[in-house]
């Protein structure tokens, strides 16, 4: 089970590398429309996530993620934590 | 955005490739010669990404099969499987598949994509759990979508990860269907089946088994991947095409599970479509029979695939990690890709162009697939012609790792 905050260290973590130098990872950051990530490239971090936590998210709930915030809710769900 | 709006994004793609000359998507073949050659732009080019595996398109007992039952039976069956459009044929072809393959059951489909896609949505349901590979096709992406169950990935050929994923769903990993693919059709690579079929029986998980590509290509009796590693036993559903080693259109799904049977009742693209016409299914029949005989076939098709894996390799060319019948050659820019797309057709050469995201990664392919039908000075041009690419000024940009 992994709190809000656990789960948010951990999206942000593995965003770091597609962040601009210079810019922060705010939680309202948009995956695609402000990091220009492809849906590939967000399944890639996804599947890099999971391992971290050890689940395996659905792809189902993943059309209603479009946020840093959404991502690290959907995995406190998923892990077992509160649901969003 | 408007209803249509989305439409723009394909419209400025189009104008973008229409600015390096002919669209590569839809090329016109305006007079096809033989399974290898044809008519594109009023040029003889050699077929070099036609599926067409062992070259059987034109099998003169196939034609007549087919041009009998054109004649006998009509241009189509105008109705489902369900209602007016089983035939004699249908059940013959049914039974001889089945038989292909030693399974007690087979169900025939329109075509290969609509057997996919029916199979996987019709066996897993709302409480179930679909684990496909990463790289699945279209097909099962969109089967498993309307399925309702629950939808997982694992990384591509990756059996850990795989493995993973059933320990964390625990019981739930018995209500799970596992799909994968024998050979994958942009890559060329193959899945590591024993070890997979090993994986999902100790989590107690169903595989179905898309041989696709690799009917025809595998096995002594050109059954896939699974005969030619020795692990059918442990394949639940087979599901597979007619439209690419046994040259005609239409697809299939096996089993000696009985509720492939009862799919008939549950797969929505088997009863809410119309049947393969006769002619289809009689050509279909006849080129079944050539595949299982096909030994000599498949070792031409093995010794041309790896003539030109060779060939390019030697050339300098980043491509698939195997040598087979799909030979994909890894372009990073895609600029460069569009332009090496045109000089290969412009000098009598057709190959797929494949672009991100109908590639697996973020290069672009240029991919081939070869044919027991092409002769050695077939697959040398291609070669010559390829390796003609890397001598001529390039695009800007990134084009081609060399091969290390």
């Amino acid at each position: 089970m992994a709190s809000y905050e656990q789960c948010l260290g951990i999206v942000k973590e593995a965003l770091g590398p597609f962040v601009p130098p210079g810019k922060a990872i705010g939680t309202e950051i948009d995956l695609v429309g402000d990091l220009g990530l492809s849906s590939l490239q967000v399944l890639e971090i996804v599947t890099d996530i999971e391992d971290s936590l050890d689940i395996s998210l659905p792809l189902n709930e993943l059309p209603n993620v479009n946020t840093v915030e959404q991502l690290a809710r959907l995995l406190e769900s998923a892990s077992g934590g509160e649901a969003a | 955005m408007s209803l249509l709006g989305k439409f723009q994004a394909f419209a400025d793609l189009r104008d973008e490739l229409l600015s390096h000359g002919t669209l590569p998507f839809g090329v016109v073949t305006e007079k096809i010669l033989s399974p290898t050659e044809g008519i594109v732009h009023g040029r003889k080019t050699i077929l070099a990404g036609t599926n067409n595996y062992l070259g059987l398109t034109f099998d003169a007992d196939a034609v007549k099969a087919g041009q009998r039952a054109l004649a006998e039976e009509g241009t189509g069956t105008t109705g489902s499987r369900m209602a007016n459009g089983t035939y004699a044929g249908h059940l013959a072809l049914e039974k001889e598949i089945a038989e292909f393959f030693n399974r007690r059951h087979a169900l025939v489909f329109t075509t290969g994509f609509s057997a996919t896609m029916g199979m996987v949505c019709a066996l897993a349901g709302r409480d179930d759990v679909l684990l496909i590979d990463a790289d699945c096709h279209a097909s099962i992406y969109d089967g498993c979508r309307l399925s309702g169950a629950e939808i997982l990935r694992f990384r591509h050929n990756d059996v850990a990860d795989l493995e993973k994923r059933l320990r964390r769903l625990g019981e739930r990993a018995a209500n799970t269907l596992v799909v994968t693919e024998g050979l994958y059709s942009m890559l060329g690579d193959q899945a590591p089946l024993e070890a997979m079929v090993e994986v999902k029986d100790r989590y107690g998980a169903c595989l179905l088994l898309d041989e696709a590509h690799s009917m025809g290509v595998f096995g002594n009796r050109g059954r896939g991947l699974a005969e030619a590693l020795d692990v059918e036993d442990e394949v639940d559903f087979v599901v597979g095409t007619f439209s690419k080693s046994l040259g005609s259109i239409g697809g299939f799904c096996v089993s000696n599970r009985p509720e492939l049977e009862l799919s008939r009742f549950a797969a929505r693209s088997y009863i809410f479509t119309a049947s393969p016409t006769p002619s289809i299914v009689a050509s279909t029949r006849v080129t079944l029979q050539r595949v299982a005989e096909g030994q000599e076939l498949r070792a031409q098709l093995w010794e041309n695939s790896r003539r030109l894996y060779a060939g390019l390799t030697e050339a300098g060319f980043r491509l698939g990690p195997e040598p087979g019948p799909v030979v994909a050659v890894f372009v990073d820019c895609q600029e460069t890709a569009i332009a090496w797309w045109h000089d290969l057709l412009e000098n009598g050469v057709y190959v797929n162009l494949v672009m991100p995201p109908a590639t697996p990664s973020t290069s672009c392919l240029l991919r081939c697939s070869i044919s027991a039908a092409h002769t050695p000075e077939q697959v040398g041009h291609i070669v010559d012609r390829f390796a003609a690419l890397l001598a001529e000024p390039q695009a800007t940009g990134a084009a081609v790792t060399k091969a290390g």
